[in-house]
């Protein structure tokens, strides 16, 4: 009994806010199972009824939750990880460690995996379950030798004429003085630069948080998916706050402000599907999740698998070239007649005044600041 | 107005008649700090520069032909802060006579053909939005059209907030561009100026041929302020420094600015004429 009280508490500490009326009626259906399991008498309809009742409520709750609360969901402590994903999913699994010749990064895992019957190399960042795990991780904050580590394992990957599978849960590449000295920034960039020229099929799949250039340091692929519940943007909501409205209550400002959702991002392009999850959320029936999402992945392997690898690089170069161009950004690239001049201008000012002109901004307060 | 004091100290450029070095504390008279490419005549440091003085100091006079001008940026998540993402784009523009934060085009250095990109940091802090992500594109497409070297000049905060994950995809679309340049054939150069942070050092600037820092540049990725948040520690002396960045192994080499020029069209020499030179 005393096991079962622990177990209840640690439960409720893992709701959250905008789920707590779901809870109550979860709870009460729960009462009603176990009391059903004991006594002899039919409770078939008032069983029905709260299950009925939990289901529509979920997708009522569920219909309208904000950015911020998707946010919520995306960091649920009880969200599938890559290391579930690796557990429930992939059979004659061979973690491979390293980046060949600083460190093994945890906050990313790399290794051979096997899909049903399709064997891939599996990227991904690593969070970690409980406190000792997550600190291991960084929690899935990686260092630039996390970054240089998936690049290497993603070319061994083209060498032995594997796919390659990425899944993204980071807030963000880490912020610290040992990654700015291994060179954090140019690490992420190479992986970008460089994931371009891989010769065999990529995916990517944001499952929670998608932070960054720490996320797209390994998201640059032939198909991109989000988890329904998941984020991905140019920086956290809590960083767009802290820049912007130095106030509390500015991460949910900025989590709508920033259109990180799967409904924008596929309104613009940025990625291809949204995964849908359990209802309620993944962290619901995580099995469910992992399972939708393994499907997902084979049948985009299947499709891709099936092009020649010129065609494989030049779409993923066109896909990212032309991602999320505007209207006027479109019409300038058709009539490329009007870029450029054919003449150099004639100088219109002196050297001294275009001086002072470009200077001349600075005399106004700056709007930014 | 203390608030006007405090962001006066911050400023990169010279306003009225003298100036306050942000490196030393000097005084420094604004014509001599114009004239010396805003490099402080008593410490050296090299301040920033605007955008378009920088292509007066670096090409060949009168050589400098602007290419995509007609690209404008566009509000498109309808970002709101204290003021609209619209308000500030039409503000810089009208601050800067530029439709965005990068100047791109064709030009010679000491003859040699190259295709210049510049991040002016008036700008929005030279960020990198849809427009600026294209801009650098088209770019070192042009170079590959025009079977010339590339050459960026970065100073820029990273990644435009205000345009969401689509400033997060020019990272990738600007690396795009540069990894087809490279199976090409093509050389590029990549000169990282006070300041180059966030998503700019972390694509293109970083993914050029050549890394080029001037003295005493920040560049980094995360900024110092966001570092010493999370480690809640004193930051190492010169920490991101261009001199702490070349010692760590993460640039080929510092350039001071009165030495750029001739250093660019050393390089240029090297990729135009091959292994020999010439009699």
């Amino acid at each position: 009994m005393a096991s079962q009280k622990k177990k209840k508490s640690a439960e409720t500490s893992n709701i959250l806010p905008f789920e707590k009326p779901l809870e109550e009626v979860r709870s009460r259906l729960e009462e009603l199972e176990a009391l059903a399991g004991k006594t002899s008498q039919d409770l078939g309809e008032e069983l029905e009824f709260y299950r009925d009742r939990l289901n529509r409520l979920t997708k009522e709750v569920y219909s309208d939750i904000t950015p911020w609360n998707r946010v919520q969901v995306a960091r649920h402590p009880d969200r599938p990880l890559v290391s579930d994903f690796i557990d429930h999913c992939c059979e004659n699994w061979v973690e491979l460690h390293g980046d060949g010749s600083f460190a093994d990064d945890r906050a990313i895992v790399t290794g051979l995996a096997t899909l049903g019957t399709q064997r891939v190399l599996l990227v991904g960042h690593r969070k970690g379950r409980d406190t000792k795990g997550r600190m291991a991780c960084n929690f899935g904050s990686a260092h630039p030798e996390g970054y240089r580590k998936a690049l290497q394992k993603m070319r061994l990957a083209e060498h032995m004429g594997l796919p390659i599978v990425c899944l993204i849960n980071t807030p963000g590449a880490y912020p610290g003085v040992a990654a700015e000295e291994r060179g954090q920034a140019r690490a992420i960039a190479e992986n970008i630069r460089d994931m371009f020229a891989l010769k065999v099929p990529v995916v990517a799949v944001i499952l929670g948080e998608g932070g960054s250039g720490g996320a797209l340091g390994i998201a640059v692929a032939d198909r991109v998916g989000m988890m329904e519940n998941s984020w991905y943007s140019v920086i956290s909501p809590e960083g767009c706050a802290s820049i912007l409205w130095h106030s509390a209550d500015g991460r949910e400002k900025a989590a709508e402000a920033l259109q990180l959702t799967s409904e924008p991002l596929l309104r613009l392009g940025i990625v291809d599907k949204a995964i849908t999850e359990p209802s309620g959320g993944a962290h619901r029936d995580p099995e469910g999740a992992l399972e939708e999402l393994k499907e997902q992945i084979l049948f985009w392997l299947d499709e891709l698998l099936a092009l020649p690898p010129e065609q494989l690089l030049e779409e993923r170069h066109l896909k990212f070239r032309n991602m999320t161009r505007s209207i006027s950004v479109l019409e300038t690239a058709m009539n490329p007649a009007q870029t450029g001049h054919e003449e150099p201008l004639p100088d219109p000012f002196s050297a001294s005044e275009r001086r002072a002109a470009s200077l001349e901004p600075t005399q106004e307060p700056d709007s930014e600041a | 107005m203390a608030w006007r004091i405090g962001r006066k100290k911050k400023k990169d450029m010279p306003t009225g008649i003298w100036s306050k070095c942000s490196e030393c504390g000097s005084t420094i008279y604004n014509k001599e700090l114009v004239a010396s490419s805003m490099v402080c005549p008593n410490c050296g440091f090299h301040h920033t520069v605007g955008g378009r003085q920088r292509i007066e100091m670096t090409v060949d006079p009168g050589s400098f032909i602007e290419h995509f001008t007609d690209l404008r940026p566009e509000d498109r998540l309808n970002f709101v802060d204290k003021v609209s993402y619209a308000e500030k784009l039409e503000k810089a523009q009208a601050k800067t006579g530029n439709s965005d934060a990068c100047i791109a085009g064709v030009a010679k250095i000491q003859e040699h053909e190259v295709v210049l990109s510049i991040l002016d940091f008036a700008f929005m802090g030279g960020s990198m939005g849809e427009v600026v992500g294209e801009k650098i594109a088209r770019a070192i497409e042009l170079a590959e059209e025009k079977k010339c070297p590339v050459i960026i000049f970065s100073a820029s905060g990273g990644a435009r907030m205000h345009e969401g994950a689509i400033s997060l995809m020019q990272l990738a679309k600007t690396c795009a561009a540069l990894n087809r340049f490279k199976e090409k054939g093509g050389f590029s150069i990549s000169v990282m100026t006070n300041p180059t942070t966030g998503g700019v050092t972390a694509s293109f600037a970083s993914a050029c041929d050549i890394l080029i820092g001037e003295p005493g540049a920040l560049i980094g990725f995360a900024g110092p302020r966001v570092i010493q948040n999370t480690i809640r520690q004193e930051l190492p002396e010169g920490f991101q420094r261009a001199e702490f960045l070349l010692e760590k192994g993460q640039l080929d080499l510092i350039v001071p600015r009165e030495e750029m020029r001739e250093k660019l069209s050393t390089l240029l020499d090297y990729s135009a004429h091959g292994n020999r030179v010439r009699a």
